[in-house]
């Protein structure tokens, strides 16, 4: 035994003397074995974008190698009997091909296209999370525009992604692109033409959007997810305040062994999750819609899920056509699809900047807030969140209206008015809910705990009995200042009662064999 | 990062590596001194290293990493021999209706029973520590700015961008055109859009040699006015090559047989410039299926309210009123094909659409009646 551990040491030293040798690695190795992370559920966010991204390019190039980005006219005559027969793209051949006649590629098809879903749901709740503790703020605001940048060529990716097949939906969804791509004043019709190469849809945009698809855009997401990741880990990662953290130090683990662990398991996880969504879930049954007719569409076409905000705002926006005649249109659609765009890119992109100007805050920030203690910030954000969502519902109004029984009119008429309405209430009462959530925890500082106990004094009047946090003043009053982080509001919380049972089938409180149950609790404690 | 090397924290002093006597960890401890990382707290997860309940979750995580290389050796020998060809109509007792929910669950579960191994060695087995580390937020130091400052000055300096600004000035003029170069070859892309938005497969000049473009369906075949009944509806296509294939997107009518009461009311209804040209044959009428709004085919067509819905953004067209917009986001009517019987009894188209149909565009075409509504 003691033989073999010292062989392995010794070969370890030798192996790592060779490498400094060539590489000098000793110095900037233990810099990168001993980076200490903060650690917090909610930092978790983007990574799985990033694991899902890894897994799209797995995917994408298993299904690169077997997809013809053609648009050449070829008769079905593969396995999937009711479409035999019929005229149809190569590219959706090919598509239905991997499908039907490949090993495996459903499988592979279906984890490419929940890769991509979940990519983009991570990067939107991921922004959220940024935004919410304004972890956007100096000096991060470079980092916050490139994720901005990320998720719009994302979208554009994840378009183009599943317009390649060919089909009768995603067809559908090039043709309403060119519509808002011709509604552009002036360039509008030359843009298109060179989209399709003249006239919609042509037949050559699948081979244009295959190659944009598979290499430019890939390259630029890959390029910035690079520089993302390595900004965060170079401008070192916000921290929530707690004790003994503050905006000029970092609390957390070392980099090597632990956080690289839990970030190989949890990347193994999501990957685990996306694998088995491939094996079980349906998504996108592409021979199901046949091949794309420009005088064919059946209802309940939708967009994937990140598309369907604009898909909404475009079914919401009134016919409010300006025409100059003969000379000029500016046709309705370019106001919620083009303008509309432009606004949730730009708005995103220049938010940090805004907020400096107008908070006249300048200072560095490595601590995150509370969404509650910055309640304008907080409520602009879920202004933004209902307008989102609105927007989505009516990205798919005929669904909801069909299966709810509703007037597909009124459907449409309680978007528009929701999109303008909801926003502005939510605003108020976001601002409401968190002064009223800072003036709690202001009050459990100043009065003490509510312990549910409940007293009648002489007079008999009941009142309730507050466990003070610190040791109070004449008046009953603590003076404790408020630092930004969880203030206790039960009993157990702080010691003062048994902790509530933790665990679901049985208690995981019981003492360990170390005695170190009581120990972890105070060290946790300043984690969450 | 290993330039904060020699700010060390204060509180901390260096360790002198030549002691023979130094143990690992105040080698390694010197370590994090140098990288300004000072440990809070840090203790082995079992206080007495053997323990029982140490060995079991070991137990734990070793099964865990087991039954996943079990799973995926499920993965491969499913992927390899679960029959998995496509043999059309097929029930659950058929194997190969399994193949892809049986990859997924090897694959999944051999990827998470790996994940929850690699994370519970991380949560339950390795040392419980917090430390902490100097962010060395903000620029550099002072005296690193300034040497970056006269060694970028030096730079400037040894060019002479300063002193030689026709230089500069040259050298601009001359990269801005090159610039340029660079995108220029993008221009291929460019094509003339010509009259593809305004002419479409209807255009007898263009595409029949000036002979009436007949109606046909998707087979080709040609449309008479007895294919249709009261209250029916025909997709139909122009009767030239490929006139029903994409090559003519714009050319799909929905040809519409209108009971007589309504063909009445339209008649009414209809624009000057409809009437014009006496754009109904019969109680027949032809609108184009492309929507106005973007481009979607307006082919939902409700016989009651007598409307005519796009399922892509939901606008509605009155068919008993030039199939003006009546809700959604279009603006403008569903251009009507004018049609006519030719002497062997089939349908004709007497011209193209009179105005463009499909979105619009900023210099399309429109006819004054067309602003009346």
């Amino acid at each position: 035994m003691k033989r073999r551990k010292g062989t392995s040491d010794s070969l370890l030293t030798k192996a790592g003397g060779e490498l400094d040798d060539r590489f000098k690695l000793a110095g900037p190795a233990r810099v990168l074995l001993n980076k200490v992370f903060p650690d917090h559920w909610s930092f978790l966010l983007g990574e799985i974008a990033l694991f899902s991204f890894i897994l799209l390019l797995l995917s994408g190039t298993f299904l690169a190698l077997f997809f013809e980005p053609s648009m050449v006219e070829v008769t079905y005559n593969g396995v999937y009997v009711p479409l035999q027969g019929i005229d149809m793209s190569r590219a959706y051949e090919s598509a239905l091909d991997i499908s039907f006649e490949t090993r495996g590629g459903l499988f592979m098809r279906q984890m490419h296209h929940w890769a991509t879903l979940l990519f983009m749901a991570a990067i939107l709740v991921h922004m959220l999370r940024i935004f919410f503790t304004g972890a956007f703020r100096a000096p991060r605001e470079t980092n916050w525009m490139i994720g901005i940048i990320l998720f719009w060529v994302g979208f554009f990716e994840g378009f183009f992604g599943y317009s390649l097949p060919d089909d009768g939906l995603s067809g559908t969804g090039l043709r309403i692109m060119e519509g808002m791509t011709e509604s552009v004043p002036f360039i509008g019709p030359w843009a298109s033409a060179a989209l399709f190469r003249g006239q919609f849809p042509g037949t050559d945009v699948i081979s244009m959007i295959y190659i944009i698809h598979v290499f430019i855009f890939p390259l630029i997401l890959l390029g910035l997810i690079v520089v993302h990741v390595g900004l965060v880990f170079a401008q070192k990662h916000t921290q929530w305040p707690g004790p003994g953290r503050t905006e000029h130090n970092v609390v957390g683990f070392r980099m090597f062994p632990n956080y690289v662990m839990k970030q190989v398991g949890f990347m193994l996880f999501i990957w685990g999750v996306i694998g088995a969504m491939a094996g079980l879930f349906q998504i996108n049954p592409i021979w199901l819609f046949g091949p794309y007719e420009v005088s064919v569409v059946s209802s309940a076409s939708q967009p994937d899920f990140y598309v369907m905000y604009l898909d909404g705002l475009i079914r919401l926006f009134p016919a409010w056509e300006f025409r100059v005649p003969p000379y000029f249109t500016l046709p309705a659609v370019f106001w919620p699809a083009i303008a509309g765009m432009g606004l949730s890119v730009m708005l995103p992109l220049l938010y940090p900047a805004l907020e400096r100007r107008f908070t006249k805050d300048r200072g560095h920030h490595n601590l995150l807030q509370r969404p509650r203690d910055n309640p304008a910030r907080t409520g602009l954000g879920m202004m933004v969140v209902v307008f989102w969502i609105v927007g989505v519902i009516s990205g798919g109004n005929d669904v909801f209206a069909e299966k709810f029984g509703i007037s597909l009119n009124a459907m449409t008429w309680a978007g528009r008015i929701g999109l303008v309405v909801l926003p502005i209430i939510t605003y108020y009462v976001t601002y409401r809910i968190c002064l009223g959530l800072q003036q709690h925890d202001r009050e459990v500082l100043a009065h003490g705990l509510e312990t549910g106990i409940l007293m009648r004094d002489p007079n008999g009047r009941f009142y309730e009995v507050h466990q003070p946090l610190a040791e109070p003043d004449e008046h009953g009053h603590t003076e404790l200042e408020y630092g930004g982080w969880v203030v206790p509001k039960k009993m157990n919380r702080v010691g003062a009662l048994e902790p509530t049972e933790k665990g679901f089938f049985k208690s995981i409180e019981e003492p360990s064999e170390n005695g170190g149950a009581e120990r972890r609790d105070e060290i946790e404690s300043g984690k969450h | 990062m290993s330039a904060h090397n020699d700010s060390a924290r204060p509180d901390a002093e260096p360790v002198d590596l030549s002691d023979p006597k130094l143990s690992r960890f105040e080698v390694y401890k010197e370590g994090l001194r140098r990288d300004d990382i000072e440990i809070i707290h840090y203790e082995p997860r079992f206080a007495k290293p053997g323990t029982k309940a140490e060995k079991r979750m070991e137990r734990i995580v070793g099964g865990m990493f087991l039954f996943s290389g079990l799973f995926a050796t499920a993965f491969v020998v499913a992927y390899i021999w679960w029959p998995w060809e496509y043999e059309g109509v097929a029930t659950w007792r058929d194997l190969q209706t399994w193949y892809t929910p049986v990859l997924g669950t090897t694959l999944g579960l051999s990827l998470l029973l790996f994940a929850v191994g690699v994370l519970t060695w991380a949560k339950k087995l390795l040392p419980i520590e917090e430390l902490v580390q100097d962010r060395h937020d903000g620029g550099s130091s002072a005296e690193d700015r300034r040497i970056a400052e006269a060694t970028v000055d030096g730079l400037v300096e040894d060019m002479g961008l300063k002193r030689r600004p026709f230089l500069v000035k040259a050298a601009l003029l001359g990269a801005a055109p090159l610039g340029l170069a660079a995108v220029a070859p993008l221009g291929a892309l460019l094509k003339d859009p010509g009259d593809m938005l305004t002419v479409t497969g209807w255009n007898a000049e263009k595409y029949n040699d000036g002979e009436p473009i007949r109606l046909m369906m998707k087979d080709g075949a040609l449309v008479r006015p007895d294919m249709v009944s009261a209250g029916g509806q025909l997709t139909v296509f122009p009767a030239i090559d490929h006139g029903a294939t994409n090559q003519f997107p714009t050319s799909p009518v929905l040809l519409i047989r209108l009971r007589e009461a309504d063909a009445a009311t339209l008649r009414g209804n209809l624009y000057p410039m409809y009437q014009d040209v006496d754009a109904l044959w019969g109680n027949f009428v032809g609108y184009s299926k492309i929507c106005t709004h973007v481009g979607c085919p307006a082919s939902l067509y409700e016989q009651q309210s007598q409307r005519l819905l796009c399922p892509c953004h939901q606008s509605q067209f009155n068919v008993v009123d030039n199939a003006a917009p009546v809700f959604g986001p279009a603006t403008r009517h569903l251009p009507l094909l004018p049609l006519d019987v030719d002497d062997e009894g089939y349908f004709i188209a007497t011209s193209d659409f009179l105005v463009p149909p499909g979105p619009a565009f900023w210099n399309r075409p429109s006819l004054p009646e067309e602003d009346e509504k």
